[in-house]
């Protein structure tokens, strides 16, 4: 079973901070991660391929830098990783992305497609059903686990409120949540091959040329763009009481629990 | 020409939604500034009794198609017949709630229609110059607000996240046109199998929906701590909740995660003990109505968001506050 499995690399959100002064983000010294939902897709990816064999491709799309990314998901095990890299796939939305995305695949051999769930600095869910669409194939998001049975993919489909235990045939897309896999750790034989005897192939427009129309890639074929972005006025802080006793508190809490008739 | 605000109405076991009662809130001002109508869109099996709801909450008009692969969402058929409807009638607007439906169906629908879809908007308004619907998002963990437009597609769609938007007021004196849109469904449209439905059976709390919420953060200590707030939880007829850290950490079950990742709440009082407020977490709850924290480092940034912070320690407070609740309302 042959799996593709999508890839972004993404700024660690969680160490993003607000410049107090300016309002705006420090982007400085903010680590670049492989996405979580999407590393716990890799995990996936190599225990079905250690259970029923086939090869593990890595795709993603971004600048240059974007393949260290692509070299820590071979060293944990990858066969193949492809980059796409081109000025002509610049800003992007999900829709333009997930064109490009698709039109790649359409190169590929895959029996599965395994997409994160969602990025952490978009928050989107987009890419991953979209693709799909575009390559018309079936699609099961939200997956925290995933098996595979006699030739059918077996999927636990997760919602708010219930699971679907879904099966689908290939080829299918997948998203995954983080809670699917705990990826495991790169070996220092991993990180090893991962340099010396792995690849990442880079590839432009020239690539999938004649697998997507020019219109529908980059900035230009965005239906969406951004137009502005501004950070949240904080809201103002209300009375702080320092250097209370429980009791104190205690009793500037219930008094303001009564003035707002909660209590 | 594209006309009309679309919400897809969510339905689960025939029940509708509450988000999609929200959606249609936010349609009636973005139809009010456009001058044109709400229409909700209804897909399900012997859904047809529950469109006058949507009535009742304010659409003009309901759409519905009635068949058995309806009765339990799966992309496919769902995808089908969004993209049907949008097609035939070709709206200006079209509002999906940003759940786990939502976020599956309305890429694929917007993927199917060639137009653009901005994910988990926290705010939508009409453009009055340009006619234009501005959407605004969380991106970058919560850190930035992005407001995003459509331009030269249509429809412009947006996938709502649930609890942000206000709900109209029911009046069972409303009226509207409810049509059905038959769809000819064939088995190939059905390109998954479900095999099980299981219902997630411990008794999950919707904590979107509690008035009151004690939540507890990595001051709580270990998993222990969730007792205490129980206790206060319940002497003030609320819910606990969390944040991030204590999720991960076990403590606790996502579904009472507040935050970026977790859910958003608006309760009338949001009490936030050992929670130092990291801005994934205040995106969550800064929208409440009164914000009360209890945290040992005065410097915490749960602060600025609070209308009253005691520096403090909860294991202390919390506890002697329960008791105190109890008296009062013993007293009354």
């Amino acid at each position: 079973m042959n799996i593709v499995v999508c890839v972004k690399q993404v700024p660690d959100t969680t160490e993003v901070k607000l410049d107090p002064k300016t309002n705006t983000l420090i982007r400085k010294g903010v680590p670049s991660i492989i996405n979580p939902d999407d590393k716990s897709g890799i995990e996936s990816a190599l225990r079905l391929k250690e259970k029923v064999g086939g090869e593990v491709t890595l795709l993603s799309m971004g600048p240059p830098q974007a393949e260290v990314a692509l070299r820590e998901g071979l060293a944990m095990g990858a066969d193949k990783a492809i980059l796409l890299s081109d000025r002509a796939f610049g800003g992007a939305d999900t829709w333009a992305t997930s064109s490009t995305l698709a039109a790649a695949l359409k190169k590929l051999d895959y029996d599965v497609i395994i997409a994160g769930r969602q990025a952490i600095d978009g928050d989107t869910a987009q890419v991953g059903p979209q693709i799909a669409e575009h390559l018309e194939i079936p699609q099961v998001s939200y997956a925290e686990e995933i098996n595979v049975e006699e030739g059918k993919v077996v999927v636990k489909r997760q919602f708010e409120d219930r699971y679907h235990i879904v099966e689908v045939n290939t080829p299918c897309l997948i998203t995954s949540l983080s809670e699917l896999a705990e990826p495991r750790y790169m070996s220092v034989k991993g990180t090893f091959d991962a340099y010396r005897e792995k690849d990442v192939k880079v590839w432009g427009l020239d690539e999938i040329e004649d697998t997507v129309d020019k219109m529908n890639l980059g900035l230009k074929g965005s239906p969406t763009r951004v137009k502005k972005s501004f950070t949240k006025q904080a809201k103002g802080a209300g009375e702080l009481l320092d250097d209370v006793t429980a009791e104190e508190a205690v009793e500037a809490i219930v008094t303001k629990l009564r003035e707002k008739h909660i209590i | 020409m594209s006309k009309d605000v679309y919400v897809l109405a969510e339905q689960r076991d025939g029940e509708i939604q509450k988000v999609s009662f929200e959606l249609i809130g936010k349609a009636k001002e973005l139809a009010k500034d456009l001058n044109q109508k709400v229409v909700a869109i209804l897909l399900g099996s012997n859904i047809k009794e529950k469109a006058h709801d949507l009535i009742e909450y304010g659409a003009d008009e309901v759409i519905y198609t009635e068949d058995e692969m309806l009765k339990e969402y799966v992309t496919e058929p769902y995808t089908k017949a969004t993209y049907e409807i949008i097609k035939a009638n070709d709206p200006e607007i079209v509002l999906f709630g940003a759940s786990s439906i939502g976020r599956d169906l309305a890429p694929r629908v917007s993927a199917r229609l060639h137009t653009g879809l901005t994910a988990d908007c926290t705010g939508l308004e009409i453009d009055l110059d340009t006619k234009l619907l501005m959407m605004t998002r969380p991106a970058f963990g919560g850190n930035i607000m992005a407001t995003i437009i459509c331009e030269n597609h249509r429809p412009q769609m947006a996938t709502v996240r649930p609890g942000v938007m206000d709900v109209l007021e029911k009046e069972e004196s409303r009226s509207g046109k409810i049509n059905e849109f038959p769809i000819e469904f064939n088995e190939k449209d059905m390109n998954i199998k479900i095999r099980k439905v299981l219902k997630r059976t411990k008794k999950t709390v919707d904590i979107t929906e509690a008035n009151i919420l004690v939540s507890g953060g990595r001051g709580l200590g270990d998993k222990k701590g969730f007792n205490k707030l129980m206790k206060l939880s319940e002497a003030l007829g609320g819910e606990i909740a969390s944040s991030r850290a204590n999720v991960d950490e076990g403590w606790i079950e996502k579904d009472y995660q507040v935050g970026q990742t977790g859910k958003t709440v608006r309760p009338d009082l949001y009490i936030a003990t050992g929670i130092s407020g990291a801005i994934q977490h205040l995106a969550g709850m800064e929208e409440s109505e009164f914000i009360i924290s209890i945290n040992k480092d005065s410097g915490a940034p749960i602060f600025e968001v609070s209308d009253l912070g005691i520096v403090g320690d909860l294991h202390d407070i919390v506890p002697k506050l329960t008791e105190e609740i109890e008296k009062v309302k013993n007293e009354s």
